[in-house]
C-alpha cells in the first residue's frame, strides 16, 4: 500500500495532551481504536477546536468508551443509543461542535433505527463508527458488517446472513458527508475527521479500525493491500451513484475516503425555525412571558 | 348534587365521519361562555370512519367532577345511538333524531322523542353533516336559549372556512331551531348562566401548556394514543413559544432525545403511553444515572400489550415504578385532573432540576382525552421555576467534578459548552469525576458511595412535599381511596351517599414516588372501613400500598372493561360492600359504547 502511513501518529505532546482525557484507552495493545483517537485528537486541534467547545457521545462497546479517553464534554450513553442523544443535544445546543463515536455493532445493529434516521435528517453531527465487523466487547460475536460465512462464536459454522454496507445505507438514507477511513492510515484519517467536522450536516466516517483480539480475517494486514484512497482515484464526490459502486467493491480492492458530500441541503438546526434566531435554545429564558400566557388563554375562550 | 344546583347532561352519538366533534365544539364553546362548568368524556374506537363515537358532555353551574350517570338530552346521529344509549335518559330528557333514517326506541317514562324530517328541514342539502347543525338548532331551543347565542358559536366554529359556511350552517340551525319551536316543548328550566366566561381545554392540553409554562424547550414523541394530544398542542404552538418540538423514529429515540436536549441545558419533556414507555424505559435509568432531569409522561390506555388503543385503565402503575433495571432515584406522580395536570408540571421540573433525576407522570385517557372548562383565573402561566444547582456561565478552574460527593447528594452540574467544566457523564457506573469505575478495577467502596450520593438525594424529600388528606368528615363510616384519575368519581360519589345516608370521606393519592407512608398509615388506620377503588384488575395500586405500608384494605371496587367509572358504579360497590354482600365489587357497565 503504497503511500500510506502506518506509523503511529505522532502529536506535539504539548498540544496533544488538550485532548487527552483524564484516563488511558483500556483497549487491547495494538486495537485500530488508538489510531482512531490519535487522528481525532489531531483533527481536533488542527481545527483550533477547544476541549469545551466539543461534546462528544458514544453509545457502548470498545469503541464508545472513547469519550472518557477523549478531552471534551462527553456523554457515555446506552447501547445503541448515541446518535438519539447527539440529536437532541445538538438541536438543543447547536452552537457545540458534537461528535458521536461508537462502533458496527452499537451504530448499525442495535442502533441501526437511528442510524437512518439521523442521516435523513442530516443532523449536523460528525459519526466516527470504529467498525471492526466483530462484537468486541461481548467477546466475539458475528456484527452487522462481518462478512458472509465469517466463523464467531455465535456463528460457529459460519454466517449466512448478507453484510451491512454502512456507505451505500449511509447515502441511500440521505447522509450528506459519508467517508471511510483506516485507522493505520491516520493522516487520511485526521484529514477526513476535518472535513467531517467542518461539514455543515450529517458526516458518517466508517473506519476500518481492526479488532486484534477477536478478527482474525478483517486484520490490518488484510487491509493494508487492499486500500485504496479514493482521493488517489478520479473520484467525483458529488456523483452519489458512482459512490455507491465505489463502496460495493469489495475485493482486492477496497476504497477508503470521501464517497460522497452534498453541500446544498441544509442541516436539521438551519432548517428548524425555531433557531432562526435566539441563539441556541437550552441558554433562553425559561418559561412564559405574560403576553404569550394571555395569547395561550385567548384560545381556549 | 345541592338543590337548586343546575346540572344537566348531553350525549351525541354517531360513527366516526359523521362529524360529532363540530357539534360538540360548538355546545362546548356556547355552555362555557355562558360560564357552566363542563365535563365531556368521549367514548371512540381505533378507527378514522365507522365504528361508534359517544360524546358526553355534562354541565353545571356548579364545579362538576366527571361526565355523570344520566343523560338529559340525545342527540342520535345514527341508529346506534337510539338503541344503545335511550336507557340512559332520565325522566324529563329529550332524544333528537333524524326521522327519516332512525327509527325511535322505546323511550323511559318522561322522556320526550324529537322527530327531525331532516331531508325537508335541509332543503334536500347534500353536505352529510348538515344534520348535525340542524339538530344543534333544536337543542338550543329545548336549552330555552336565544338563537343568538348558538349564532355566535358558529361563527367562531366556522369562521375560518369563510360566509358561505357559515351562512349555510346558520340556516341549518335556524330551521332546526324554528322547528323545535312548533313541535316540541323546551326545557322547564333554561340553561344556566355562571359569572364569567370559562376556557374549554383537554387534559393533553393540559399537560402541553403546563410544560410550556415550566419552560420546557424541547419536547419529542412518538404519535401514540392517547398522549398524541400533547405533540398536537407542542407542534402547534412551537414556533410562536420557540420550543423545539421533534417527531422520533420511535420512543427509544424519544427518550434519548429528551436526555440529550435535558443535558445541554434545556428543559425536556415527552409524553406517550404504555407500549411506548415501555421502550423509554432503558433510557430512565439511563437519565438517573447520568444524573439528568427529564420529564417523561405515561397517558395510560387499556392494556397488555396494543390492548384497547381509545380506552382507559390504571393498569401501569407496576410497569411505571418498575421502569429501567437497577434500583436509582426518580419521582413518580399521579395528577387527579387537567388543572392538576397543569400544576403539577412545573413543580415536577423544579423538583427534576433540583435533585437531578428524571420524572413521571402517570395519568390515563380519562383525563388526557376528556374535555373540561377551567377558569382562567385559576391558570398561572408564571409559575416559579426553579432549576437547582446549575452552572450556566463563568469559567471553571478545570478541577470541576461533575459527581462531586456532597452532603445533599446533590452535585452542582455544569452545562456542557462553559470553559474550565469539562466533563464526561456515563451510564456505566462512575467516580466522582466521571470516570468509569465498572470496567478494570472495580472498586466496591467507590461504588457503595456514589449509590449512596444518588439516594441522598431524594431521601428527605417526602417531608417537602405535601401528604395527602382526608377530604370530608373524619368519623365517616367508609374512607374511599383512590389515586390519579379516580379523584372526580370518588368525590361524586361521596356526595351522592351522603344523599342516600351513607358517610364516606376520600383518600385521593397524588404522589406515587416519594409516597408518604406515615399520612397514609394513619389515616388508613384511623378509618373505619376502607375500600380502594381503581381501574384495574389486579389491584395494582392495592398491591403497591400494600407494599410499601403494610397496611391491608377492607374491599376493593374495580373496573377494566376500558370505560371509566360513573359516579353510581361506586355508589353501588360502597352499597352492596355496606350490606355484606362482598369485599369485591366490579360495577357493569351498563351501555354499549
Amino acid at each position: 500500500m503504497d503511500g500510506i502511513d502506518t506509523r503511529q501518529l505522532v502529536l506535539d505532546p504539548q498540544k496533544a495532551s488538550d485532548f487527552k482525557g483524564k484516563v488511558d484507552p483500556d483497549w487491547c495493545a495494538g486495537c485500530g481504536d488508538f489510531g482512531v483517537i490519535n487522528s481525532l485528537r489531531k483533527a481536533c486541534l488542527e481545527l483550533g477546536l477547544k476541549p469545551h467547545e466539543i461534546l462528544t457521545i458514544s453509545g457502548i462497546g470498545c469503541s464508545s468508551n472513547t469519550p472518557g479517553y477523549f478531552n471534551s464534554y462527553g456523554m457515555h450513553t446506552l447501547h445503541g443509543r448515541s446518535l438519539a442523544v447527539a440529536t437532541g443535544a445538538k438541536m438543543a445546543n447547536h452552537e457545540l461542535t458534537v461528535i458521536v463515536t461508537g462502533g458496527d455493532g452499537d451504530g448499525y445493529g442495535i442502533g441501526g433505527n437511528h442510524f437512518a434516521h439521523t442521516a435523513r435528517r442530516n443532523v449536523d453531527l460528525t459519526y466516527i463508527v470504529m467498525d471492526n465487523e466483530i462484537y468486541g466487547l461481548t467477546t466475539g460475536q458475528v456484527s452487522p458488517t462481518s462478512a458472509q460465512d465469517m466463523k464467531t462464536k455465535s456463528t460457529p459454522f459460519g454466517s449466512v446472513e448478507f453484510t451491512f454496507n454502512p456507505v451505500t445505507s449511509a447515502i441511500m438514507n440521505g447522509a450528506t458527508f459519508v467517508a471511510r477511513g483506516f485507522s493505520s492510515d491516520t493522516k487520511h484519517l485526521s484529514m477526513l475527521m476535518q472535513q467531517a467536522i467542518e461539514h455543515k450536516g450529517f458526516a458518517l466516517i466508517n473506519v476500518f479500525s481492526p479488532c486484534i483480539t477477536f478478527n482474525h480475517d478483517n486484520t490490518v494486514e488484510f487491509f493494508r493491500p487492499r486500500i485504496k484512497r479514493l482521493e488517489d482515484e478520479d473520484h467525483d464526490t458529488s456523483d452519489w451513484k458512482a459512490a455507491c459502486e465505489k463502496a460495493m467493491v469489495w475485493d482486492d480492492t477496497i476504497y477508503t475516503g470521501l464517497f460522497l458530500q452534498v453541500k446544498d441541503r441544509p442541516s436539521l438546526d438551519a432548517a428548524e425555525p425555531v433557531l432562526a434566531k435566539g441563539g441556541a435554545i437550552s441558554r433562553r429564558s425559561l418559561g412564559l412571558s405574560k403576553e404569550q400566557g394571555e395569547k395561550i388563554l385567548s384560545r381556549m375562550m | 348534587m345541592s338543590s337548586g344546583q343546575f346540572d344537566f347532561a348531553l350525549a351525541i352519538g354517531g360513527a366516526a365521519g359523521q362529524g360529532i366533534a363540530t357539534p360538540g365544539n360548538v355546545l362546548a364553546r356556547l355552555f362555557t361562555h355562558r360560564g357552566l362548568r363542563l365535563n365531556a368524556y368521549n367514548a371512540f374506537q381505533s378507527i378514522i370512519r365507522g365504528g361508534h363515537i359517544f360524546l358526553t358532555m355534562r354541565i353545571s353551574d356548579q364545579e362538576i367532577y366527571t361526565h355523570g350517570d344520566h343523560l338529559d338530552m340525545l342527540l342520535c346521529l345514527n341508529q346506534d345511538t337510539m338503541t344503545r344509549h335511550l336507557g340512559l335518559m332520565r325522566s324529563g330528557g329529550s332524544v333528537i333524531f333524524d326521522s327519516d333514517k332512525i327509527k325511535p326506541g322505546e323511550s323511559p317514562e318522561g322522556v320526550q322523542l324529537c322527530p327531525l324530517p331532516i331531508k325537508a328541514l335541509s332543503n334536500k342539502s347534500r353536505n352529510k353533516v348538515i344534520q348535525n347543525t340542524i339538530a344543534l338548532g333544536v337543542s338550543t331551543y329545548l336549552m330555552g336559549l336565544d338563537f343568538d347565542a348558538l349564532g355566535n358559536s358558529l361563527k367562531l366554529q366556522f369562521g375560518r372556512k369563510g360566509d358561505a359556511v357559515i351562512e349555510e350552517n346558520t340556516t341549518a340551525a335556524r330551521a332546526g331551531y324554528d322547528y323545535a319551536a312548533e313541535h316540541f316543548e323546551a326545557y322547564p328550566v333554561p340553561v344556566a348562566t355562571g359569572p364569567k366566561h370559562l376556557a374549554l381545554w383537554t387534559g393533553n392540553e393540559a399537560m402541553a401548556m403546563g410544560g410550556a409554562a415550566a419552560g420546557v424547550k424541547f419536547y419529542t414523541a412518538y404519535p401514540m394514543s392517547p398522549a398524541t394530544g400533547v405533540l398536537h398542542w407542542m407542534a402547534q404552538n412551537a414556533r410562536e413559544l420557540g420550543i423545539m418540538v421533534r417527531q422520533a423514529e420511535d420512543e427509544i429515540a424519544v427518550a434519548n432525545m429528551a436526555i440529550g436536549a435535558a443535558h445541554v441545558g434545556a428543559r425536556a419533556m415527552c409524553a406517550t403511553s404504555g407500549g411506548g414507555f415501555a421502550l423509554m424505559t432503558e433510557a430512565i435509568g439511563a437519565a438517573a444515572m447520568m444524573e439528568i432531569p427529564v420529564v417523561f409522561i405515561n397517558v395510560q390506555r387499556a392494556g397488555p400489550s396494543t390492548g384497547v388503543p381509545t380506552k382507559t385503565e390504571q393498569g401501569d402503575l407496576w410497569q411505571v415504578l418498575g421502569a429501567s433495571q437497577g434500583d436509582f432515584e426518580r419521582l413518580i406522580v399521579a395528577p387527579t385532573n387537567a388543572l392538576d395536570s397543569f400544576n403539577i408540571i412545573p413543580d415536577l421540573f423544579n423538583l427534576c432540576d433540583r435533585y437531578q433525576c428524571p420524572g413521571i407522570v402517570i395519568t390515563d385517557l380519562l383525563i388526557a382525552e376528556g374535555t373540561f372548562s377551567v377558569d382562567p383565573d385559576d391558570l398561572d402561566f408564571q409559575p416559579k421555576i426553579d432549576r437547582g444547582e446549575l452552572i450556566t456561565s463563568g469559567e471553571g478552574n478545570g478541577e470541576y467534578l461533575r459527581y462531586a460527593i456532597t452532603e445533599s447528594g446533590v452535585s452542582p452540574r455544569a452545562l456542557p459548552g462553559l470553559e474550565g467544566f469539562v466533563h464526561v457523564v456515563a451510564t456505566d457506573e462512575h467516580d466522582q469525576d466521571g470516570v468509569l469505575i465498572s470496567d478494570e478495577f472495580t472498586n466496591p467502596h467507590k461504588r457503595r458511595r456514589m449509590v449512596e450520593k444518588r439516594a441522598r438525594k431524594i431521601a428527605n424529600l417526602v417531608d417537602q412535599i405535601a401528604p395527602p388528606t382526608l377530604e370530608g368528615a373524619a368519623d365517616a363510616d367508609v374512607t374511599l381511596i383512590g389515586w390519579g384519575s379516580t379523584y372526580g368519581v370518588i368525590k361524586e360519589a361521596v356526595a351522592q351517599l351522603a344523599d342516600k345516608g351513607v358517610t364516606a370521606n376520600h383518600l385521593p393519592i397524588r404522589w406515587i414516588v416519594p409516597f408518604h407512608v406515615q399520612a397514609v398509615t394513619d389515616i388508613v388506620n384511623n378509618a373505619k372501613r376502607t375500600i380502594i377503588v381503581e381501574n384495574s384488575f389486579s389491584g395494582q395500586f392495592y398491591r403497591y400500598l400494600r407494599s410499601e405500608t403494610g397496611l391491608t384494605i377492607d374491599g376493593h371496587i374495580r373496573k377494566y372493561d376500558g370505560e371509566p367509572f360513573m359516579p353510581h358504579h361506586v355508589v353501588d360497590g360502597v352499597l352492596e360492600q355496606l350490606a355484606g354482600k362482598t369485599n369485591h365489587f366490579v360495577p357493569i357497565q351498563e351501555i354499549m359504547v
